[in-house]
C-alpha cells in the first residue's frame, strides 16, 4: 500500500499556490492536513502528478470574530476549533460537531478547509455549513469570490470550487439568542463515518419553532437540506405531533442510497429518529 | 513518473537529520527504513489503527498519513526517543504492572495517545479514557488493562498534585 | 515420562493457591522492550541483499488464467524478477489438505501461486520481487494477464444446488460431511413435551492481527539450507512442511520466530504466498521478505465462522433437556487449508453442541461446502463460538417456552459437578468439570437477582436492558487425537530443556511459542518454582527449531498445560541433578537437601549450604574435584504428551448485560462477566487478560465483524474503515472470577484458557440482546447483530 510516485511543491503564498494549480490542472492535488488525501494515496485510489502543500501559507490559520459572524481560515485544524472559546460561544453547532470528527491524531492535523473542499457526504462540516448558511470564500486567478453553502455542494465530491481555485476561508453567522443548535450523528463506533447525521438549526419565537434548517449527512451525495420536514415544523411547538408530521414529510426530502453500513430503509429510519431527538432537544430549551 | 526526492531538515528524537527524502514516502516508512527506528509500526497504512502514531511538534499524529517531507523544520518524537528521555516511564511502568499489552504491536501508538491524555486530559474518567484511546486498535487485551494502566497514572498524578498543594 | 503415576492426592481447590510463583500475577519480563518500541518483529529485520516480494492477486473470484506476460514488469526500476505459478511450482510442490480421521474429506491440490486457474479473489497469480516493496508494487500494474471469468459459487446454499462444481474431479462442492445419531434420538424427540427450534446465521469474519502476516526466507545455497524467520505459531510444523514441499532435508531447515504481533490462529496455517516466498529465496539464492499489507490481509488471511445452523432442543414439561438436533451448513473457500483442514471447525460444532447439559439424545448433520470466497480455517476458539451461541440460544428459547428463568433452567440441566468422568453423546469424554460451581459464582458475582429487578424497573420506563448467559465447555490440551491420528505431521507433544548456567541462572528452552499471551513468562514461573530459583534469574527461549526441543507450538490452548508440564518435569529432573552435584561436593545425602532462592539449602532447617553459582562453578570448571565416577548433568530435557483424554476440557460461564435502543437498533454493552475453570492458574493476571481479550474478540464477531461479498465473489469491505473491529469506546469492563479443578493428567494441573473468552462471548451477548427485546417481540438470530438486524427483528424496517 505504498503511494504511487508524485511530485511535491510547497508554495509560500496563495498566489504561488494558484500558479501551480493552473500549471498542473487536474494533475494537481491540494495537500492541507492530508488526513483524507494520504489515505486515498496509500489505498492506491488516486495518482496525482503533484501535491501542492499549502500548509506553509500564512494568513489561512486565523479565526476572526466579526460583529455577526466568525471567519475561519482554511488551515484551521479540528483540534484548534475544538479548543477555541470563540467557536464554542458563537458557533455552537460547529463546535458540537468537532468531537465527532475521526480521532485525536486526525483532528490534530486535519483542517476545516480540507473537509469543506473534499465535501465527503459523510463529513460533519458540510452539513453544519449548510444548516447555518455559511459562506465559502474561494480564491482564484481572478481574485476572491463568496459562495453560499446552498450553492456550494453540487454532487459527490463535487463543489463550486474550480480546479484553479483554493478554498481560503469559511464564514459562519453567529448564533442568535432565539436559536437552538443540535448536532447529532449515529456511528457504529466512536469516530467512524456516520450512518446518518443531522446538523439542525432552529429559530424559536414564542415557544414555537419559527424556522428550521435541517442538514443531513450520510444521506446523499452531498449534505441534504430537509426542506419539507422543516416546513412541517414552521410555526409549531416542539410536540410529539409536530415530530410525527415532520418525520412523515422527511420521506419527500431524503432518498438515500444503501451502502455497506446501512440500507436505504435503515438510513431513512435513522434520519427520522435523529429528527425526533433534535426536536425534543428544542423542547427542553423552550 | 519517476521518484522525486526533496531535502529536509528534521529533528528526530533530538537528533538533527538532514537528507533528501523520497517525496512519496510517509513518515513511518522514513523512520523505519531510513533511520532504522522500527518502534513505530504499520498496522493498516490508512490511518485507522493507530499503530503508527508519533509526535510531531508535540502533537500526536498518524505517521502513515504524514509525508516525511512535511516534517521539514519540525520536531518528531518516536517511541524510542520518548522512552530514552524518560517521559514515558510512568506510563510504561503502569502498562508493565497491569499487563496492558500482549503482543506489543499497538503499544507504541497506544503509549503516545496515553501520554497525550496524561498531559492534556489529566482528569479523565474511565469512560473518557476509553474515548481518548478509541482510535487505537488493540486485538489482544480487550482494552480494559490499558484503561486500568492509564487510570492508575492519572490517579497517582492527581494524588501527587494534591499532596504537593497541601504542603 | 509422565508423572501421573506418582501424583500425590490432591484436594479440590476452590481458590487459586500460590506455590512459589505458581499462582502469582508476576508482570512479564518480556513486555519491557515491547513498551520501549524495541520489539523485534520480522519487518524490523535487516539482512544483506534482502529482496521484497509482492503478489499479483486475482481480481476475480473464479477465473481461468489464459495467458500471462510479465515482460514489462521486468523492465521496471528495482525489479529483480517476476514469476508465474509454473515457475514457482518447480521449487515448491502443491498440497492437498485432507486428514484421515475426517472420513471422506476431500479437496483439490493447491499451488503456492495459481497456475491455470484462480479460485478466489486474492489468490496469488504471480510474484514480483524487487529491491523495495514500493518498487515491487509500482511494477504490479505492468503485468498483463488475460483472464476468462468463470462461474462463481458465493452463497452458501448455491454450493449444494449442483449447478456448478468448483472442482469437477471432486464430483460436488462438499468438502466434508458428517452425521451422527444416538440410538434413542427418535424416541426422545417423540416423547418430548416441548420442542423448540431456531435457525441461526453466523457471518464469516477474520482475525485482523495487528501485525500482518510476515515471513523472511534466507536460503543458503552453499549447503542447501534455509532459515525462515516466520511469524508462525507452529515452527516445527513449518519446518516439516517446507522441508517436504521444497525438497530440503528437514534438519537443513530452521524456523525462527521473532516477536509476533498477534496471531489467534491466523498464523498457524500454511499460506500459499508464504510458501512462494520461501521458494523464491531458494530460486534467487538471497533473502526474500513478504509482509502482507492490510488490504491483502483481508483477502488472503484465513476467514472463519460462516454457518447457517438449525438447532432443535427437546424437553420435558418439568424442564429436563432430553436432547439436541443440529443441522449445520458451513461455507469455506475453494480449498481446504493445509495442513489442519477446513473441516475441523464444523466438526467441532458437531462435537460441542449441547456441551454443558445432561442429555442422551443427539443428532447432528454437518456439511462443509466449497465456495469461491476466501479460504477459511481454524481461528481462535474454532467452532466453539458457533456451538455455544446456538446451544445457549436454544436453551434460552426452551426456558422461555417453559416459562422458566434462564438461570434456573440451566441449573436444572447442567451436568452435575460429581457426575465425572462423563461421556458426551458425541463421544467426547470429560475428565471433571464444575458447571454448577461456576454458575453459582457467576450469579453471585453479577448480583443476578438485583440485575433482574433493575431490568424490570427500567422496562417500565421504556428502557430495554437484557441479561444473557452462556455456559460452555472448551477444548484444551489436545492429544494426538486432534490431528496426529489423521496423518498430520503436527506434534501433540512438547518438550522443555532446562539448563543451569555457571552463574546459577536458569536457561529454559521450550517448543511452545509466544505471540504475546505470556507463554514465556508462564514457563519461567514454573521453572523458577520447581527448581528453586528466583524469577529474575530465569531466561526463556522459544520459537527456534534449531534450539528448542521438538514440539507442537501454540494452538488449541495447549501452551500452559502441555508446555508447562514439560517444564515442570524437566525442572524436577534438573533439581535432582543439581542436588546430586551438591551432595557430592558437600558429601551429604541429596535427600537432606533442597533448593530455595538460588541456593542449595538444608531441607529441614533451610540453612543455605551452597549457592547455585557455586554448583555451576564446580560442575563446569572444577569437575576434577568431584568423585571419579560422577558426571554432572545440569541440562535436562523432558517431554509431555496428553494421553488419557482426547482433549482436556475446561468449562466456564459468561454473562452479558446490555441495553438496546429500540429506536435506533443500537446495542450498548454495559458489562460482561466470565467465570472460568481452567485448572491450575499459573499467572492469574495473564490468564484474566487472555480471557478479556478473548471476550472482546468474540464480541467483535457477535456485533461488528463480517466479511461482505458481492455476487461476483469480491470482498466489499476489506479495509479497516469498512471492516469493523471492536475499539475501546464500545467495549465493556469485564469481570473475571475462577473456579479451580486441576487436571489429573499432569502434575501441574493446568488446563488451557486462551480461547475461552471468545468461545462464550457471542452466545452471552446474543442471549442478552434477545432478552432485552423480549417485551417488544423481537428476536435476532443473525450475527453480527447490527443495528439494522435489530430493527428488522423489531419489525421497524
Amino acid at each position: 500500500m505504498k503511494a504511487p510516485a508524485f511530485d511535491y511543491v510547497k508554495p509560500a503564498s496563495v498566489d504561488e499556490a494558484l500558479g501551480y494549480l493552473k500549471q498542473y490542472g487536474s494533475g494537481a492535488q491540494v495537500l492541507a492536513g492530508g488526513q483524507s488525501l494520504m489515505a486515498v494515496l496509500n489505498l492506491g485510489l488516486a495518482m496525482p502528478e503533484v501535491l501542492v502543500d499549502i500548509t506553509g501559507i500564512s494568513g489561512l490559520k486565523d479565526i476572526v470574530v466579526h460583529p455577526d459572524s466568525v471567519r475561519i481560515g482554511a488551515l484551521v485544524t479540528h483540534a484548534t476549533l475544538q479548543a477555541s472559546a470563540d467557536v464554542a460561544k458563537y458557533l455552537p453547532l460547529l463546535w458540537q460537531s468537532v468531537p465527532h470528527v475521526a480521532h485525536l491524531a486526525i483532528r490534530n492535523v486535519g483542517t476545516l478547509g480540507g473537509s469543506m473542499a473534499l465535501a465527503d457526504p459523510a463529513a460533519e462540516y458540510p452539513a453544519v455549513a449548510l444548516a447555518l448558511k455559511a459562506v465559502i470564500t474561494l480564491q482564484g486567478p481572478k481574485g476572491q469570490r463568496q459562495v453560499a453553502a446552498d450553492d456550494y455542494f453540487r454532487g459527490l465530491y463535487d463543489t463550486a470550487r474550480a480546479e484553479d481555485e483554493l478554498l481560503v476561508a469559511v464564514t459562519f453567522p453567529k448564533v442568535k439568542n432565539n436559536q437552538v443548535m443540535v448536532f447529532d450523528e449515529l456511528t457504529r463506533r466512536r469516530g467512524d463515518y456516520a450512518l446518518c447525521g443531522l446538523a439542525a438549526a432552529f429559530d424559536l419565537q414564542g415557544g414555537k419553532i419559527s424556522a428550521a434548517r435541517l442538514a443531513y449527512l450520510s444521506m446523499g451525495d452531498t449534505p441534504v437540506l430537509a426542506r419539507a420536514a422543516a416546513e412541517a415544523l414552521g410555526g409549531k411547538a416542539p410536540t410529539e405531533d409536530t415530530i410525527a408530521a415532520a418525520q412523515a414529510a422527511l420521506a419527500q426530502d431524503l432518498a438515500p442510497r444503501g451502502d455497506l453500513h446501512g440500507s436505504a430503509k435503515g438510513k431513512l429510519h435513522w434520519a427520522k429518529v435523529l429528527l425526533a431527538r433534535s426536536i425534543r432537544q428544542v423542547g427542553k430549551n423552550v | 513518473m519517476s521518484d522525486k526526492r526533496r531535502p529536509i531538515s528534521v529533528m528526530v528524537n533530538a537528533e538533527r537529520i538532514e537528507r533528501p527524502v523520497l517525496v512519496r514516502q510517509h513518515l513511518v516508512d522514513f523512520l523505519r527504513e531510513e533511520l532504522d527506528l522500527t518502534g513505530s509500526h504499520l498496522g493498516c497504512e490508512h490511518g485507522v489503527c493507530g499503530a503508527c502514531q508519533v509526535m510531531v511538534d508535540g502533537q500526536v499524529v498518524r505517521g502513515c498519513l504524514t509525508l516525511a517531507v512535511q516534517t521539514d523544520g519540525k520536531q518528531v518524537q518516536t517511541i524510542e526517543g520518548l522512552s530514552d528521555s524518560g517521559e514515558l516511564a510512568p506510563l510504561q511502568e503502569a502498562f508493565f504492572k497491569h499487563n496492558a499489552l500482549q503482543c506489543g504491536f499497538c503499544s507504541s501508538g497506544m503509549l503516545i495517545t496515553a501520554l497525550n491524555i496524561v498531559r492534556h486530559h489529566p482528569d479523565s474518567t474511565r469512560e473518557e479514557i476509553r474515548d481518548h484511546i478509541s482510535g487505537n486498535f488493540c486485538r489482544c487485551t480487550g482494552y480494559q488493562a490499558i484503561v486500568d494502566a492509564i487510570e492508575s497514572v492519572l490517579v497517582k498524578n492527581r494524588a501527587t498534585e494534591i499532596l504537593g498543594a497541601s504542603l | 515420562m509422565n508423572a501421573r503415576m506418582e501424583l500425590p492426592a490432591r484436594q479440590q481447590e476452590s481458590e487459586a493457591q500460590v506455590k512459589g510463583y505458581i499462582g502469582k500475577s508476576s508482570p512479564r519480563a518480556g513486555s519491557k522492550r515491547l513498551l520501549q518500541g524495541r520489539g523485534a518483529y520480522i519487518d524490523d529485520m535487516r539482512l544483506p541483499r534482502l529482496a521484497h516480494v509482492v503478489f499479483l492477486r486475482s481480481p476475480h473470484a473464479h477465473a481461468r488464467i489464459k495467458s500471462m506476460d510479465l515482460g514489462e514488469v521486468l523492465k521496471q526500476p528495482g525489479v529483480i524478477g517476476a514469476f508465474t505459478g509454473a515457475q514457482i511450482a518447480q521449487y515448491c510442490t502443491p498440497w492437498v489438505a485432507v486428514l484421515g480421521h475426517l472420513k471422506g474429506i476431500k479437496s483439490a491440490p493447491q499451488h503456492a501461486v495459481a497456475i491455470d486457474r484462480a479460485c478466489w479473489q486474492g489468490e496469488p497469480v504471480a510474484a514480483i520481487v524487487a529491491q523495495t516493496r514500493r518498487q515491487a508494487e509500482d511494477a504490479l500494474q505492468f503485468a498483463q494477464v488475460d483472464y476468462e471469468v468463470l462461474p462463481v459459487i458465493v452463497e452458501i446454499e448455491d454450493a449444494l444446488k449442483g449447478d456448478y462444481v468448483i472442482h469437477p474431479e471432486l464430483g460436488d462442492n462438499i468438502c466434508f460431511q458428517r452425521e451422527l445419531k444416538t440410538d434413542d434420538f427418535d424416541a426422545a424427540f417423540a416423547r418430548a413435551d416441548v420442542v423448540v427450534e431456531k435457525t441461526y446465521k453466523f457471518a464469516r469474519h477474520t482475525g485482523v492481527t495487528n501485525e500482518t502476516r510476515a515471513v523472511l526466507a534466507d536460503y543458503q545455497p552453499a549447503d542447501h539450507s534455509l532459515t525462515v524467520y516466520h511469524a508462525t505459531q507452529a515452527p516445527h510444523m513449518m519446518q516439516d512442511i517446507i522441508s517436504r514441499h521444497l525438497n530440503i532435508p528437514e534438519s537443513n531447515v530452521r524456523i525462527v520466530c521473532k516477536d509476533v504481533g498477534g496471531s489467534f490462529g491466523i498464523k498457524v496455517h500454511v499460506y500459499p504466498d508464504e510458501m512462494a516466498t520461501v521458494a523464491l529465496s531458494v530460486m534467487l539464492r538471497r533473502p526474500v521478505k513478504f509482509i502482507a499489507d492490510r488490504l491483502e490481509s483481508f483477502i488472503s488471511d484465513i476467514h472463519a465462522r460462516e454457518h447457517i445452523a438449525t438447532v432443535r432442543m427437546a424437553c420435558t414439561k418439568e424442564g429436563d433437556i432430553l436432547g439436541f438436533d443440529l443441522n449445520d451448513l458451513t461455507a469455506i473457500g475453494p480449498y481446504s487449508v493445509y495442513p489442519r483442514t477446513s473441516g475441523i471447525e464444523g466438526n467441532q460444532v458437531v462435537n460441542l453442541t449441547g456441551g454443558p447439559y445432561r442429555h442422551k439424545a443427539y443428532r447432528a448433520q454437518l456439511k462443509v461446502v466449497f465456495t469461491n470466497k476466501n479460504v477459511t480455517c481454524q481461528y481462535r476458539a474454532v467452532g466453539h463460538p458457533i456451538a455455544v451461541a446456538l446451544t445457549e440460544g436454544i436453551v434460552d428459547e426452551g426456558a422461555r417456552a417453559l416459562g422458566m428463568d434462564p438461570a434456573e433452567f440451566r441449573r436444572r440441566n447442567l451436568i452435575a459437578d460429581d457426575a465425572y468422568p462423563y461421556t458426551f453423546p458425541s463421544g467426547l469424554k470429560f475428565e471433571k468439570l464444575s458447571h454448577h460451581q461456576c454458575l453459582d459464582k457467576l450469579l453471585k458475582l453479577m448480583d443476578y437477582d438485583n440485575l433482574r429487578a433493575e431490568q424490570a424497573a427500567l422496562r417500565k420506563q421504556g428502557v430495554y436492558r437484557g441479561i444473557g448467559l452462556a455456559a460452555m465447555i472448551e477444548v484444551t490440551n489436545p492429544s494426538p487425537a486432534f490431528y496426529g491420528v489423521g496423518g498430520a505431521r503436527i506434534s501433540a507433544q512438547d518438550g522443555a530443556t532446562l539448563r543451569l548456567d555457571p552463574s546459577g541462572m536458569l536457561n529454559v528452552l521450550v517448543s511452545v511459542t509466544e505471540q504475546g499471551q505470556g507463554t514465556e513468562a508462564v514457563f519461567a514461573q514454573v521453572a523458577a518454582t520447581i527448581v528453586g530459583v528466583t524469577l529474575e534469574n530465569v531466561r526463556v527461549v522459544t520459537g527456534d527449531t534449531a534450539v528448542t526441543p521438538y514440539g507442537g507450538g501454540t494452538w488449541a490452548s495447549r501452551g500452559a498445560g502441555i508446555g508447562g508440564e514439560a517444564v515442570l518435569q524437566a525442572g524436577k529432573a534438573l533439581k535432582a541433578n543439581i542436588l546430586a552435584v551438591a551432595a557430592a561436593v558437600l558429601k551429604l545425602d541429596a535427600a537432606q537437601l533442597d533448593i530455595a532462592d538460588n541456593a542449595v539449602v538444608d531441607r529441614l532447617t533451610g540453612e543455605q549450604r551452597m549457592p547455585l553459582a557455586e554448583v555451576g562453578r564446580v560442575a563446569y570448571f572444577r569437575p576434577d574435584t568431584l568423585p571419579m565416577d560422577f558426571q554432572s548433568e545440569l541440562t535436562v530435557t523432558r517431554h509431555f504428551t496428553p494421553r488419557e483424554f482426547g482433549f482436556t476440557f475446561t468449562n466456564g460461564i459468561q454473562a452479558s448485560y446490555v441495553e438496546v435502543d429500540p429506536e435506533t437498533g443500537f446495542i450498548k454493552l454495559l458489562k460482561h462477566w466470565c467465570v472460568e475453570d481452567c485448572g491450575t492458574v499459573i499467572n492469574p493476571m495473564l490468564v484474566d487478560e487472555q480471557l478479556r481479550g478473548g471476550v472482546v474478540q468474540g464480541l467483535g464477531g457477535a456485533l461488528f465483524e463480517e466479511c461482505l461479498y458481492n455476487e461476483e465473489g469480491q470482498m466489499l469491505n476489506g479495509s479497516m474503515a469498512d471492516y469493523l473491529v471492536p475499539m475501546a469506546f464500545e467495549m465493556p469492563d469485564i469481570e473475571i472470577a475462577h473456579v479451580c479443578t486441576p487436571t489429573m493428567t499432569s502434575e501441574l494441573g493446568a488446563k488451557g484458557a486462551g480461547e475461552a473468552g471468545t468461545a462464550g462471548a457471542p452466545g452471552a451477548v446474543m442471549n442478552a440482546v434477545n432478552d432485552a427485546l423480549q417485551p417488544l417481540g423481537g428476536n435476532v438470530i443473525e450475527q453480527p447483530m447490527t443495528p439494522e438486524r435489530v430493527l428488522a427483528a423489531l419489525g421497524k424496517l
